[in-house]
């Protein structure tokens, strides 16, 4: 296994070489020029050349390239254009606060589209298996950002009972710690706090889940659907074995296989969605920071947090496989071409 | 080829069917025509697309012009005169939505069309070819797929600059490492059947094989893919019109729409409900559609 992961892993090297030199490509020859952006229109033609000559924009493509690259290897990815804060500190600062929202989203996701899927497969061809199915075909076909919207008018505006925006009361927000305000705040015992911060997040996350629930309500209904008509799911119930049991210690085990794949690669792809739900909610995240940056064609961020979600991605796709290895024993790695 | 058969198999054993010799074609347009929520869905999307046509023909038929601006009757709710209300200019959000209807198919269509032809053909090259050539553009497929598909069409987008145009080719391009994958992975397995290898020693040239053997294959997987990818397309341009990278104003496109209602979220909720309806309703349809295709290439589907 040691053997495998080690392998994964360099085959990831020439895979993330690969991003930088694509966001590379399109942030700075595809791009316009960013002085006038950075500088303004009115800025006299001496200071912007002065500005690309001070940023290093003047260099030939492939020096730059390689300022950038050997900057990234050594953990430093230039600074912003806008603030002349340090790329990862300005990164870092935002990450927990996506971090902490995807994996609420993908909580939801899990332990919603598990159960759903579960509960239609062995309630086949009911009412209940109708609702499920209708539910996720359109948790599939909503625009997630528009799933937000309906939430804030909904729970925000009709209601009154929930924030429309941000992470949490500025006056509450724990000083220092993981970053991560639903722990933060557990950890100091400030249950005002963790409240407040609790009420924030519910409706990012559930708009950000959306999308992944109808995923994994889909894909747990048909390995379900699959593992129940097996023979020795049939033999179990045959021995006399109760229906529940057979279902929970049977089917839904090895019916969770493919599921887990699903889960974690939907835990990948939400970080795309949180650019979108981060940018409705307020939610001071990595997701609405990129979009701003690339707004205001800030080029270090942009390539930084690309090339930061991209190594994520490859890590959860390494610690995907891993874990369907480890749950499912026929599987040998070591006889894969990977 | 074992699919095909096994489809064949079905419909020489359904009693009620004609005795003449069904192709893999009509069965499966047998078989999706029995599919209610997929023909529904087949009408609405015939709708959609009657209603983008005649709107880009006789514009004049809408009867408030879509882009008018009345600075008077900005934010009027929905009512018998405008259905769906008015936007900030004043402007009508039904005519709007109708005219933008352009926009959505073309961009989903078009893009489609990108990653099709350009991922088909890469991921035929790699996996018939083997090798270095599909140790390069696998890892190169890889790398794509290594940065989530929105990220990247904002990127291009805001390299590229505003319009529809870019956006089809951002979008086009984000999508074609998922049509690679599928091609070359059936390419694959084809490539090692007899038949592969009896046109081979007939001395058939490798574009010949392709086109003849490999691709026809491959169509039931692609077009499934096809038309799911058509709902991902349009997903992902009302994303990029939403954080105002999507078409020039004074354009009128779903995601757009949307975006800019944001600062009236409380004040006129219609100018958002509306837009978001209408690309809801129209994923909804294609992806009804493919669903609906899918079960109709896979005999063990339909039976279920």
């Amino acid at each position: 296994m040691i053997k495998y992961i080690a392998k994964r892993l360099a085959q990831a090297i020439p895979v993330l070489l690969g991003v930088s030199i694509l966001v590379f490509l399109i942030m700075r020859v595809f791009s316009a020029d960013p002085a006038p952006v950075v500088l303004g229109q009115h800025a006299t033609a001496e200071a912007m050349e002065a500005w690309r000559e001070a940023n290093g924009l003047n260099d030939p493509l492939i020096v730059q390239y390689f300022t950038f690259l050997t900057g990234a290897l050594t953990g430093n990815l230039g600074e912003s254009y806008y603030t002349h804060t340090p790329v990862t500190q300005e990164l870092m600062s935002r990450f927990p606060a996506t971090i902490e929202l995807a994996v609420v989203a993908i909580l939801i996701a899990a332990l919603m589209g598990v159960a759903l899927g579960v509960l239609s497969a062995v309630r086949k061809n009911t009412a209940i298996d109708g609702i499920a199915m209708v539910f996720a075909l359109i948790g599939v076909s909503m625009p997630i950002f528009w799933l937000g919207i309906l939430l804030i008018i909904l729970f925000s505006g009709v209601l009154h009972i929930l924030p429309s925006g941000g992470r949490i009361d500025p006056l509450l927000a724990p000083v220092g710690g993981t970053g991560l305000y639903l722990i933060d705040t557990l950890l100091a015992g400030d249950f005002e706090a963790f409240a407040d911060a609790a009420s924030h997040i519910i409706l990012p996350a559930l708009a950000l889940s959306m999308y992944s629930m109808a995923v994994i309500t889909r894909m747990t209904r048909s390995s379900m659907l699959e593992t129940l008509g097996e023979d020795y799911v049939r033999t179990a119930r045959a021995k006399g074995l109760r229906r529940g049991r057979v279902n929970r210690h049977h089917a839904l085990r090895c019916a969770m296989l493919p599921v887990t794949t699903v889960i974690g690669l939907q835990l990948g792809s939400l970080l795309g969605g949180a650019m979108l739900t981060e940018t409705v909610f307020a939610w001071p995240g990595m997701g609405k920071y990129v979009v701003e940056c690339i707004l205001k064609s800030d080029f270090p961020v942009v390539q930084g947090a690309v090339l930061l979600i991209g190594a994520i991605f490859i890590v959860i796709n390494l610690v995907v496989d891993v874990v369907y290895a480890y749950l499912d024993p026929r599987i040998k790695y070591a006889q894969e071409e990977g | 080829m074992s699919r095909l058969m096994a489809t064949t198999a079905t419909a020489a054993a359904a009693p009620a069917r004609p005795a003449k010799r069904e192709s893999l074609w009509d069965d499966v347009r047998h078989s999706l025509a029995q599919n209610v929520p997929a023909m529904i869905s087949l009408g609405v999307i015939a709708v959609l697309a009657l209603i983008a046509i005649v709107t880009a023909i006789a514009p004049q038929i809408l009867p408030y012009d879509p882009y008018a601006q009345d600075l008077s009757a900005s934010f009027l709710p929905p009512s018998a005169e405008h259905w769906f209300g008015t936007d900030q200019q004043g402007r009508d959000i039904f005519c709007r939505i109708l005219i933008g209807s352009q926009i959505s198919l073309t961009v989903g269509l078009l893009s489609v069309a990108i990653s099709l032809v350009i991922g088909v053909a890469l991921g035929a090259i790699a996996g018939y070819k083997g090798g270095v050539v599909d140790t390069v553009i696998m890892r190169f497929m890889d790398m794509m797929l290594a940065i989530p598909s929105i990220l990247l069409a904002i990127a291009f987008m805001a390299a590229l600059g505003r319009g529809i145009d870019k956006a089809i080719i951002a979008i086009g391009f984000v999508s074609i490492p998922e049509y690679a994958r599928i091609v070359r992975s059936q390419v694959l397995a084809v490539k090692q059947a007899d038949y592969v290898a009896a046109a081979r020693v007939i001395g058939d040239s490798d574009a010949l094989i392709i086109f003849r053997h490999v691709l026809p294959n491959v169509m039931p997987s692609i077009i499934v893919r096809a038309t799911l990818g058509i709902s991902a397309a349009i997903l992902d341009a009302a994303a990029l019109g939403f954080l105002g990278l999507g078409v020039q104003p004074p354009a009128a496109e779903w995601g757009d729409m949307l975006g800019r209602g944001r600062n009236y979220i409380f004040a006129a909720p219609h100018t958002m409900i509306f837009p978001g309806l209408a690309i809801t309703v129209t994923v909804l349809a294609f992806n009804l559609l493919g669903d609906g295709i899918r079960d109709a290439f896979d005999p063990k589907a339909r039976k279920r």
